[in-house]
């Protein structure tokens, strides 16, 4: 129970101890403390941010969707409309085409039918011509009787 | 272990003999003066020191091995210790500067760690030390080893001298040298009271190591003794049940004490920096 030259060395003791704790554990400490305390802090604020950057893509997302029904309705509308012009439009330019060839092959009959009766007309007067001979039993001059053969084929 | 035999026999020799520090400077087993600078108390040197080393080796191992994202078990164990005594400077001490938390901590874990000799049982290590001592000098009866480095003024002033310099320097670091003289004269009864301010203002500072020394040696060495008397309980086999339940109760019960008064020692040295920060001219009483 006494105060002796020990307490020089305590006091040496206790000043080298406090510098190499300060040093070697408080201050790397206090550093980890707050890097971890401001991480723990801005993974914090990113969570909240990634939170609402979600429900802001959520929302988004729902509007594309939105729209891209509508303009998916849009489309096929169009199309169904496109659809019934083109079968119309078919329908006409067939209707037309029929109509077309129906008169080409018309007119081409009535060609046919007229130059038959042509045909048939260059021949009757030598066939009228022939029979007669025939009937009467002699030689009938066609140039006399041209009059009357042209009548005769002009009926047919 | 030839110090059992006189515990038996003589009790008061034995509690003396546990009283005597292993010194140089001094006859084994003389009375010292109770301010003698020619004597140096080896044991409480070297114990202390040694304590020192280990807490020191254990910071430097763990603090270069930090980590934020994985701590490992005995960095979690430091940080909660860390962060309690900064929560305390904190608290009490808002604007306190870097070199207050280590200060605090490193009182708080020393204090803790000189106290813990007391847990050993008291025969323990100056047994071991007379057996070499007759081993290799002579008569263990002149063997003398104090465990536990606060049972002693020198170690617990060590640290309260150390306290009353950093007050004066925190004092003349917020006020000045003159504001620090100031508050010798004008406080705590206003100028006109001066030289009765100044006895007042030199006792208040001076109470402060001292309490701070007094209180940690008068628990420390309380408990010292209170387990050399249980350990003369050993004089017979039949109080031998007594003694282990006795030294079980007071160890458990010390448990609290160790740590309690290194706190108490933490936060008064933290209280009484504060205190020596506050603000110039401004009294705070």
């Amino acid at each position: 129970m006494n105060i002796t030259a020990t307490l020089i060395g305590q006091v040496i003791v206790f000043a080298i101890l406090v510098w190499f704790i300060k040093g070697v554990l408080w201050e790397p400490m206090m550093k980890v403390l707050d890097d971890r305390k401001a991480r723990i802090a801005s993974g914090l604020a990113a969570a909240e941010k990634g939170k609402q950057e979600e429900e802001v893509a959520r929302q988004k997302a729902a509007d594309e969707l939105k729209k891209a029904k509508q303009e998916s309705a849009d489309i096929i509308a169009q199309a169904q409309r496109r659809a019934t012009e083109i079968v119309e439009e078919a329908k006409n330019t067939a209707l037309e085409e029929a109509n077309r060839v129906k008169s080409a092959a018309t007119a081409e009959l009535d060609q046919e039918v007229s130059r038959a009766r042509e045909g048939l007309r260059s021949q009757v007067a030598a066939l009228a011509v022939d029979g007669a001979q025939k009937i009467l039993g002699k030689e009938i001059d066609a140039k006399v009787h041209a009059k009357v053969l042209d009548e005769l084929a002009a009926q047919i | 272990m030839s110090s059992v035999e006189p515990a038996i026999s003589k009790p008061v020799e034995y509690i003396q003999h546990h009283l005597n520090n292993w010194s140089l400077g001094v006859e084994p087993g003389q009375q010292v003066n109770i301010v003698d600078f020619g004597v140096f108390h080896l044991d409480v040197f070297l114990f202390s020191a040694a304590l020192a080393g280990i807490f020191a080796y254990v910071a430097w191992k763990i603090g270069s091995n930090l980590s934020a994202d994985k701590p490992s078990g005995a960095q979690n164990a430091v940080e909660a210790v860390v962060e309690f005594v900064n929560q305390q400077v904190q608290d009490i001490f808002p604007g306190a500067d870097r070199n207050v938390g280590p200060i605090a901590i490193t009182i708080f874990i020393w204090v803790i760690l000189m106290n813990s000799m007391d847990l050993l049982p008291v025969d323990l290590l100056p047994g071991l030390k007379a057996g070499i001592y007759a081993w290799f000098v002579g008569d263990p009866h002149h063997s003398y080893l104090k465990v536990v480095p606060t049972t002693n003024l020198d170690g617990t002033f060590g640290l309260a001298i150390c306290v009353f310099f950093l007050i004066i320097y925190y004092n003349i670091k917020s006020k000045g040298v003159v504001g620090y003289l100031k508050s010798f004269l004008y406080h705590p009864f206003g100028k006109y009271a001066m030289p009765f301010n100044i006895i007042m203002t030199v006792i208040e500072e001076i109470a402060k190591p001292v309490s701070l020394g007094l209180r940690l040696f008068g628990n420390m060495f309380a408990g010292e003794l209170l387990f050399l008397l249980i350990a003369l309980l050993a004089f017979s086999v039949w109080a031998m049940p007594a003694q282990i339940a006795l030294g079980t109760l007071w160890a458990i019960f010390h448990i609290l004490v160790v740590n309690l008064q290194a706190f108490i020692f933490m936060l008064l040295t933290i209280v009484y920096l504060s205190l020596a920060s506050q603000g110039g001219h401004d009294e705070h009483h």
